[in-house]
């Protein structure tokens, strides 16, 4: 059955070309951690996707509830904790995940610089994953702010604070993230918009050429 | 799936696949030259990569049932609070906190040193450009690496004992932990779990032309807690008796009071002093106990 309506679909879009570069190659032994038990640390990569796929999904959820006002916020998020059934488990997940996704690559970063896969031909890689750090980075930052309780309130004060510091462009930063003269209402908004539409727009994009690059290049031979 | 067997090809190709070799945007890479045996991504070496992955999620996942995620009280800008960053930002926290990194050496501290240092993380492929990969025959980038590595935690540790330390000092509780704390005496006491949200639905002032107006404004009360007993440097008193009964207030006009907030002094004498009677201090008392949300 299942197979029947693939060859019905593939014989209209031809999508077995599409299957073969997504799935269809070969993994070397050295990366394998069943070959290999210390090959483990080849898996931070993966584990860094999945753990930004499941950043993705309980994001997605936590904005059905979540509502990015002054007033509101703070009251959406302790609505969400404590009165919706598994609310706390999915905002759990993301505030964890958050955490977990920045250790993952953390380590996923110091593998690739230790076994010094980021060289020649793969520097441009190693760059766009660097990228996608910064984006996270940035999604840590952003995303910190909006339950708008007094430790994300205060923290961002100092955040926006330091950023105004830089010389010449950090007034305008500042005032481009903030939205105004005060943390408040426009700072909540902007941080809403860039963490839930720009960064992740941004990282997927990066990501997507990631995994484009680690597919045409292959992975780094062992040492 | 897996190699095909008796084809000459480098390439092997799987399956039905009808792209001939060297078509497509991405050309299978060729292994054959690593030791040991390759395996195909799908379903094979996925599969091992899901069991690490369920490690990894169970782990994940007893954290968050164990651990709620932290949630304080609503963002009040008068509020007494130690500002943190998320962990991950402690070092960098930390280390702008040092003298040769802020002050007039603020531009080393948020441009020189972090720009240097992740501008060079950015281009390390252009500055580490030898053919040698193994981490101990490029003694330069694996020591710069290292040494960032142990600064980071030196200073990330750092940051968070003097939070700790900070806290014990003061003693303030987090925020978060006042919350729960919160939560755990009412359902003790048999309530609804209480809300921290801000009221939206403004409470309005009960008997505004009661006598104990007159008293409140007299006796200086307005300075902290405002003509429209809104709250300025302190809390409102708008629904006060809610909170503290008629007793309880007096206590607190003749005893000041210690709040997470700051404290209040003993307004007794000034009272007295602005030329209330006892008898004032006692219906301003009353009239404050008068002040519930719910009273029409």
């Amino acid at each position: 059955m299942l197979k029947s309506v693939y060859n019905w679909v593939d014989e209209r879009l031809d999508i077995t070309p599409i299957w073969r570069d997504v799935a269809d190659h070969e993994v070397p032994e050295h990366v394998n951690p069943a070959h290999h038990f210390s090959a483990f640390v080849y898996c931070f990569g993966g584990l860094t996707f999945f753990i930004t796929v499941i950043q993705i999904l309980s994001g997605m959820f936590l904005t059905m509830y979540y509502v990015p006002d002054i007033i509101n916020a703070y009251a959406s998020v302790e609505f969400l904790q404590t009165k919706v059934a598994f609310g706390q488990i999915v905002r759990g997940m993301h505030h964890w995940g958050a955490s977990l996704v920045i250790v993952m690559m953390f380590l996923h970063t110091l593998r690739v610089f230790f076994t010094g896969s980021y060289k020649a031909p793969r520097e441009m890689n190693w760059v766009v994953g660097m990228l996608i750090f910064f984006v996270m980075i940035g999604l840590g930052l952003t995303g910190y702010l909006l339950p708008w309780d007094n430790k994300s309130y205060f923290a961002t004060k100092v955040t926006l604070e330091i950023a105004n510091s830089v010389p010449v462009l950090g007034p305008i930063i500042k005032e481009l993230l903030q939205g105004g003269t005060i943390v408040g209402a426009q700072t909540l908004t902007r941080f809403f918009a860039i963490h839930v539409f720009f960064l992740p727009a941004v990282l997927l994009i990066l990501l997507v050429g990631h995994f484009i690059m680690i597919r045409r290049q292959g992975i780094s031979g062992p040492l | 799936m897996g190699h095909g067997g008796k084809s000459n090809e480098k390439v092997v190709f799987v399956g039905d696949s009808r792209v001939r070799k060297g078509n497509g945007f991405i050309t299978p890479p060729d292994y054959t030259s690593y030791p040991g045996k390759s395996e195909a991504f799908i379903p094979n070496f996925l599969l091992k990569e899901w069991m690490v992955g369920v490690v990894v999620l169970v782990g994940f996942l007893v954290l968050t049932i164990s651990e709620p995620a932290p949630l304080g009280f609503p963002a009040n800008p008068t509020a007494s609070v130690i500002p943190m960053p998320d962990w991950y930002f402690l070092f960098l926290y930390q280390y702008l906190k040092y003298p040769y990194a802020s002050g007039d050496f603020i531009v080393l501290g948020t441009l020189g040193v972090p720009g240097v240092a992740f501008g060079g993380l950015l281009l390390a492929p252009f500055l580490d450009r030898g053919k040698e990969r193994r981490f101990y025959r490029r003694p330069i980038a694996s020591a710069i690496m290292l040494l960032s590595l142990v600064s980071i935690v030196y200073l990330t540790n750092f940051a968070w004992t003097h939070y700790k330390h900070e806290l014990a000092k003061t003693g303030i509780k987090p925020e978060e932990e006042r919350r729960i704390e919160k939560a755990r005496e009412a359902r003790e006491k048999g309530l609804p779990a209480p809300s921290n949200a801000v009221q939206t639905k403004e409470v309005a002032i009960v008997d505004k032309d009661d006598a104990g107006m007159e008293s409140f404004k007299k006796a200086t009360c307005i300075s902290c807690h405002a003509a429209d007993l809104k709250g300025a440097s302190g809390p409102s008193l708008r629904g006060v008796g809610d909170k503290h009964d008629k007793a309880a207030i007096l206590t607190i006009i003749k005893e000041g009071k210690k709040g997470p907030d700051g404290n209040m002094p003993p307004m007794y004498d000034t009272a007295k002093g602005a030329g209330l009677s006892d008898q004032d201090i006692d219906h301003l008392a009353e009239w404050l106990s008068k002040q519930k949300a719910e009273a029409k």
